[in-house]
C-alpha cells in the first residue's frame, strides 16, 4: 500500500468517528489510567497492561464505527448463535474457577462467552424487532422473550446471577424501546416482586450470603463483609475533596480488595473525594446523553434500539457497581466501565460505543 | 394525507421519543441515588469512616524494656540480660501440631522435656498467642529454621532478651526468679492498672527480688506507631516512645561471703543469715537445698517442677524466710538481758542448779540437759554454758507477758520487714494469743518452757539475724535490707536506699555489756561453742541452741537411715563479731545439725573470718569470673 492510500484510508476512518463521544470516552480513559496506576500500587505492568488494553479497545472503536449499521444488524443472528453455542459448550466442558462454571477453555486462552452475549443479545433483538417493524405484534415480544430468557438461563445456571441480570437488563431495554406496552410492563414489575421469595429460594448460599452482608456487613467482617466495609472505609474517608492522587491509605496499604478491578471506584473516591466523584458521574452521564442524542437521531429502527439499549446499558453497569462498591448493591462483580482494569470488559463496552458511532456518522451520510 | 404507514411510523418515533427520555429520567433517579449514598459516605459519616481508616492503618507495637540487672555489693552480677532467639509456634495458624512438631524434631533437636514444656505452655496461654517450645537456639539451628520457614505454618523465630541466673542454685531465694505472665499475673497487672506497660511483655518477677522490685527492675514499656497493610506487615514507623530500661539493684550482699557461708553449709538443710548490726543490710542470705531459678524463666518442665514440689528436702522453701523452728537457748541471752532490764535478777545472783526444776507445789521435773546440774550458776555462767534451770526459774519469775513484750522488741513474733515477700511471722506466744488459737488459758508449765525457747514460741533464720544484730548495736532494730542502692538506668545515679529502723528499744548499756560478755565466753573454753572461738584474732559474742525436732511426717517412702537422721534436733547458733565494735551479726539454723556448737558455730565462724578478715576456708571453689553477655 502507498502512502496517499493509507491517508485516504485513515481519513475514511476518521470520518466515522463521533468528536464529541470520543473527547468523553478519551478523557475518561486518562482518568482510568491514572486510577489504575495508583491502584496497581505504581506498577509499571499494570501500567502498561492497561495501556495495551486501551490500545486494543480503541481499535476495535475505530473497526465498529466503520461498519454501517444494516451490516452490523446482520451479524446479530450469527452472533447470537454462536453465544449460545458456547454457553451450552460452557455448561457441558467448562472451567470451574471459584466455583461456577463460566469460563471455556480453548487451549491458548479461555473465554467467556456471557461477555459476548452482552453484545450478541441486543444485536439479535434489535435485528428481530428491525425485520417485524412494519407490524409489530405481542407475539414478536414473547418471541423476543424466549431470545433473553435461554441465554439467560444458561448464564444463571453457571452460575453467574450478576451477569445473567446485567443481560437480562439489555435484553429488556430492547423490548421497552421497541415499545413494550406499559401494563406487561407493570405486570412484569408486579410478578417479579411476588416471584422474589420463590427466586430467594433458588439462590445459592454464597449469592444469599452476598445479599445479607448488604444489609449487615458487621455480620461477617472477615468474611463476606470484609470487601463491603473497607470500600466503604475508603470511600468515607476520601471526604469532599479526597486524600490526594496516590494517596488514599485504604487503597496504599492494600486494604481494598480487588481494587484496579471492580473496586476501583473505592480507590478513585478515597483519593478524589466527593468532588472527583461528582466530575466523575457527570463525564458517565455526558457520555450517556451523548449515547441518547445519537438514538435520539438514529435512521433505522434497529439504530433506535441498539442506541438506546447501548446506552442505558452502559449506565446500568455504572450504577450497579457503584452501588456495589458504595454498599447499597450486593457483590456481583461487575467492574466500572472504562476504569476497571481488564480487557474484555473494555473491547465489549468499547464494540458498543463503535456501533454508536457508526449509527450517528452513517446517518449523516445517508443524508448527504 | 400521509400514508397510513408513514403516519404510523411518526407515531413509532413519538412513542420511541417519549421511551428515550424516560430512560434519560431513570438514568437520572439513579445518578441521583448514587449521589446521595456518596454524599452521606463522603460528607455525614466522613468523620467516622476517616477514624475507621486511620484504627486500620496504624497499629501501636510495645517496645518491651530490658530489665534492670542485679549486682552484689562489689558490683558482681547476680541476674542479667542476654539475647537469643527462641522458637515459637503459633497454634492458631499451624494446624496439625503433632505433625509439625514432629517434623520440627526432624530438623532440630526437640527433647521430650521441650515438648512436656510445650504441652503446659500450650494449656495455660490463649489461643492467638504464640507458644515457646525451645528456647536459647544456636546460630545453626536459627539458620535451619529460616530455611525450612516456608514448609512449616506457624512456626516464628523470635528475638527474645532472657534472663540469667550466674550464681544458680545458691542465691535461687534471694534472687528468685522471672516466669511466664500468667493468668493469675495478669489479672493482678489489670487491677493495679499496670497492665499497659506490660504490653508486649512476656515475663514477670515470680518469686525473690526479682517479685519484691519489680516495679523497679521491669522498665517502662515504649511503643512504636506502626503504619501496617492489610496483611498486619509494618511499612513503616510513624512514632517512637522508646523503652525506659529497669533499674538495676544493687546489694547490701557479699558474693563471695555468700558463696563461703555456702559451702561450709555443705549438704545440711537450713538457713544462714548475716546482717550488718549498723544498718540491716543482709549480708548473706543460704537458704539450702536450694534450686536452679534459670530452669523457670522459660516454664519448668512438669516432671522437674513435681520432683522439686515433692521432694522431702523442700527445695523451693526459703527457709531463711519461711522457715520456723523453736529458737530453743538461742533465746536466753535475751532472756537475760530481761532479767537484767526489768530488774528480775542482778547479774551477781545465783541459784543452785540440782539438775532440773520444779513450780512450786508440783511434782514434775523440767531437766536441765546436764544430768546433776551446773553447780551454783550466775546469769554469765547461764548463758556461758547454756544452764536451762536458770532460765526456767527466770521464765517463771517474769511471766509469760513480760516475755511476750522484751521479745517482741527484738523482733520475735512479727514479719522482719526485709525486702522480699511472704516472710512468715514466726511465733511469739502470749495469754491472749493462746485463748484466742486455742480458747484455752495458759499453763504455767508453758512458761517454764518458754524460758529456753522450746514451746510455741518459733522464729525464722531472718528474725533470729534480725534480733541479734538488734543485740549487737545496742537496741536499734534495723529492718533487714538485701538492697543497698538502686541504679538509675538512664542517669546511672546510684540512689542508696536508706536503712530503716523500725524501733529502738531503751536498753541499758551496761546491761547489754553484761551480756556480750557472757556470749563472748560461749566461744571461750567452757563456753558451749569452744570449738569455734579457738584461734580467733578478734572476740565473737555468740550463743548456741538445739531446737528439738518435735513430730515428724510418717512418710512410708524414706528408708530408715533417713528417718533417723531427721529425728535429729536441729542446730543453732547466734553471734556477732567483733564483740566490742560489732561489723556483723549471724543466726544459723542447720536441720538436724545436732548440737549447735559443734555443726552450726564453726559456720558462723567461716563467714566472719571471711567478712572480717578476708580469710577464706579451705576448699571455697573458686568464682569464675562471670562475664556478662550484655544487653
Amino acid at each position: 500500500m502507498n502512502q496517499p492510500a493509507i491517508k485516504r484510508l485513515m481519513a475514511s476512518a476518521v470520518r466515522h468517528l463521533d468528536g464529541i463521544l470520543l473527547a468523553l470516552l478519551i478523557t475518561l480513559l486518562a482518568v482510568s489510567v491514572a486510577v489504575v496506576f495508583s491502584a496497581s500500587g505504581e506498577s509499571g505492568a499494570r501500567l502498561a497492561g492497561h495501556l495495551t488494553n486501551i490500545a486494543v479497545a480503541m481499535a476495535v472503536l475505530v473497526v465498529v464505527a466503520n461498519i454501517p449499521p444494516h451490516i452490523l444488524a446482520k451479524l446479530g443472528p450469527p452472533l447470537y448463535a454462536l453465544g449460545l453455542v458456547l454457553l451450552v459448550a460452557v455448561a457441558l466442558f467448562g472451567e470451574i474457577r471459584n466455583g461456577s462454571r463460566r469460563w471455556l477453555p480453548l487451549g491458548f486462552t479461555s473465554i467467556q462467552p456471557s461477555e459476548l452475549m452482552k453484545i450478541a443479545l441486543p444485536l439479535m433483538l434489535a435485528w428481530y424487532f428491525q425485520r417485524h417493524e412494519a407490524a409489530l405484534r405481542l407475539k414478536h415480544f414473547g418471541m423476543a422473550a424466549l431470545m433473553i430468557a435461554v441465554p439467560l438461563l444458561l448464564i444463571l445456571r453457571q452460575p453467574d446471577l450478576g451477569t445473567s441480570l446485567l443481560i437480562g437488563a439489555s435484553g429488556f431495554y430492547i423490548l421497552f424501546f421497541a415499545g413494550l406496552s406499559w401494563r406487561i410492563i407493570a405486570g412484569l414489575g408486579l410478578g417479579g416482586a411476588l416471584l422474589l421469595p420463590v427466586a430467594w429460594n433458588l439462590l445459592h448460599d454464597y449469592q444469599r450470603e452476598r445479599v445479607m452482608t448488604l444489609f449487615d456487613p458487621m455480620s461477617d467482617p472477615l468474611g463476606a463483609g470484609y470487601h463491603i466495609i473497607q470500600s466503604t472505609i475508603a470511600i468515607g474517608s476520601g471526604g469532599a475533596f479526597g486524600k490526594g492522587w496516590l494517596s488514599g491509605t485504604q487503597n496504599q496499604l492494600d486494604f481494598v480488595p480487588e481494587r484496579t478491578t471492580d473496586f476501583i471506584f473505592a480507590v478513585f473516591s478515597e483519593e478524589f473525594g466527593l468532588l472527583g466523584v461528582l466530575l466523575l458521574l457527570l463525564l458517565y452521564l455526558a457520555i450517556v446523553a451523548r449515547g441518547l442524542k445519537i438514538a435520539e437521531q438514529a435512521p433505522s429502527m434497529f439504530a433506535r434500539l441498539m442506541a438506546g439499549a447501548v446506552s442505558l446499558n452502559f449506565f446500568t453497569y455504572i450504577f450497579v457497581n457503584m452501588g456495589m462498591v458504595s454498599g447499597i448493591l450486593p457483590v456481583v462483580g461487575v467492574p466500572l466501565p472504562l476504569m476497571s482494569y481488564g480487557g474484555t470488559a473494555m473491547v465489549t463496552l468499547m464494540i458498543g460505543f463503535g456501533m454508536l458511532m457508526s449509527m450517528a456518522t452513517h446517518r449523516k451520510l445517508l443524508k448527504s | 394525507m400521509q400514508s397510513p404507514v408513514i403516519k404510523n411510523l411518526q407515531l413509532e418515533l413519538a412513542r420511541y421519543h417519549v421511551r428515550l427520555k424516560i430512560g434519560a429520567g431513570f438514568v437520572l433517579v439513579l445518578a441521583v441515588m448514587l449521589v446521595m449514598r456518596l454524599v452521606y459516605l463522603q460528607l455525614v459519616k466522613h468523620e467516622h469512616y476517616q477514624n475507621l481508616a486511620e484504627s486500620n492503618r496504624i497499629t501501636l507495637v510495645p517496645a518491651v524494656p530490658n530489665r534492670g540487672v542485679i549486682y552484689d555489693r562489689n558490683g558482681k552480677i547476680l541476674a542479667d540480660n542476654f539475647s537469643g532467639y527462641t522458637l515459637e509456634i503459633a497454634v492458631a495458624k499451624a494446624g496439625d501440631i503433632e505433625a509439625l512438631l514432629k517434623q520440627l524434631s526432624e530438623l532440630i533437636e526437640i527433647t521430650p522435656k521441650h515438648l512436656r514444656q510445650f504441652k503446659r505452655l500450650r494449656e495455660e496461654s490463649h489461643e492467638f498467642e504464640t507458644v515457646p517450645l525451645k528456647s536459647k537456639l544456636t546460630d545453626e539451628e536459627v539458620a535451619i529454621l529460616a530455611a525450612n520457614r516456608y514448609r512449616l505454618p506457624g512456626v516464628e523465630v523470635k528475638a527474645r532478651l532472657f534472663r540469667n541466673y550466674p550464681a544458680g542454685e545458691g542465691l535461687s531465694h534471694v534472687i528468685g526468679y522471672i516466669g511466664r505472665i500468667n493468668d493469675r499475673d495478669f489479672d493482678n497487672l489489670r487491677e493495679s492498672g499496670k497492665a499497659p506497660n506490660y504490653k508486649g511483655g512476656t515475663h514477670i518477677g515470680k518469686v525473690g527480688l526479682e517479685q519484691y522490685y519489680e516495679d523497679i527492675l521491669h522498665g517502662r514499656t515504649g511503643f512504636e506507631q506502626m503504619e501496617t497493610d492489610s496483611a498486619g506487615r509494618a511499612v513503616r514507623i510513624l512514632s517512637q516512645t522508646p523503652p525506659v530500661a529497669g533499674h538495676d539493684l544493687i546489694l547490701n550482699l557479699d558474693l563471695e561471703l555468700q558463696r563461703v557461708a555456702e559451702y561450709v553449709f555443705g549438704d545440711y538443710r537450713g538457713g544462714l543469715v548475716a546482717i550488718d548490726p549498723n544498718n540491716g543490710g543482709v549480708l548473706a542470705m543460704v537458704s539450702k537445698p536450694g534450686f536452679d531459678p534459670n530452669l523457670f524463666v522459660d516454664g519448668i518442665d512438669p516432671a522437674t517442677w513435681k520432683e522439686l514440689n515433692e521432694s522431702i528436702d523442700t527445695p523451693m522453701v526459703n527457709r531463711p524466710l519461711r522457715g520456723i523452728y523453736p529458737p530453743g537457748s538461742t533465746i536466753k541471752p535475751f532472756m537475760a538481758l530481761a532479767a537484767l532490764e526489768l530488774g528480775l535478777r542482778k547479774a551477781s545472783d545465783a541459784i543452785a542448779d540440782p539438775g532440773y526444776y520444779s513450780l512450786p507445789g508440783s511434782g514434775h521435773r523440767y531437766r536441765d540437759w546436764k544430768k546433776g546440774g551446773h553447780g551454783i550458776v550466775d546469769l554469765h555462767k547461764s548463758v556461758v554454758q547454756s544452764c536451762d534451770t536458770y532460765y526456767y526459774r527466770l521464765a517463771v519469775d517474769m511471766g509469760v507477758e513480760r516475755m511476750h513484750d522484751f521479745l517482741a522488741g527484738f523482733g520475735f513474733g512479727a514479719k522482719s520487714g526485709v525486702d522480699l515477700q511472704n516472710e512468715s511471722s514466726g511465733l511469739l506466744p502470749s495469754k491472749e494469743w493462746k485463748q484466742k488459737r486455742f480458747k484455752q488459758p495458759w499453763y504455767m508449765g508453758e512458761t517454764v518452757i518458754a524460758g529456753i525457747g522450746q514451746g510455741y514460741h518459733l522464729a525464722t533464720p531472718m528474725q533470729l539475724a534480725a534480733a541479734t544484730a538488734t543485740l549487737a548495736n545496742g537496741g536499734t532494730f534495723y529492718r533487714p535490707r538485701l538492697v543497698r542502692a538502686v541504679r538509675h538506668s538512664e542517669t546511672r545515679d546510684e540512689r542508696p536506699i536508706p536503712p530503716e529502723v523500725g524501733w529502738k528499744v531503751a536498753l541499758h548499756p551496761e546491761h547489754v555489756a553484761k551480756i556480750r560478755e557472757a556470749m563472748v565466753d560461749v566461744l571461750k573454753p567452757g563456753g558451749t561453742a569452744v570449738v569455734a572461738g579457738m584461734g580467733a584474732p578478734y572476740a565473737i559474742a555468740g550463743k548456741t541452741g538445739t531446737a528439738q525436732v518435735v513430730g515428724i511426717r510418717q512418710g512410708a517412702k524414706y528408708d530408715e537411715k533417713r528417718v533417723v537422721e531427721r529425728h535429729r534436733d536441729h542446730a543453732l547458733f547466734v553471734a556477732f563479731a567483733p564483740a566490742e565494735a560489732p561489723r556483723i551479726a549471724v543466726a544459723v539454723m542447720v536441720e538436724n545439725g545436732g548440737h549447735g556448737g559443734s555443726t552450726a558455730a564453726p559456720m558462723a565462724r567461716a563467714v566472719f573470718d571471711y567478712y572480717l578478715l578476708g580469710k577464706k576456708p579451705e576448699g571455697v571453689p573458686i568464682m569464675e569470673e562471670y562475664e556478662s553477655a550484655g544487653d
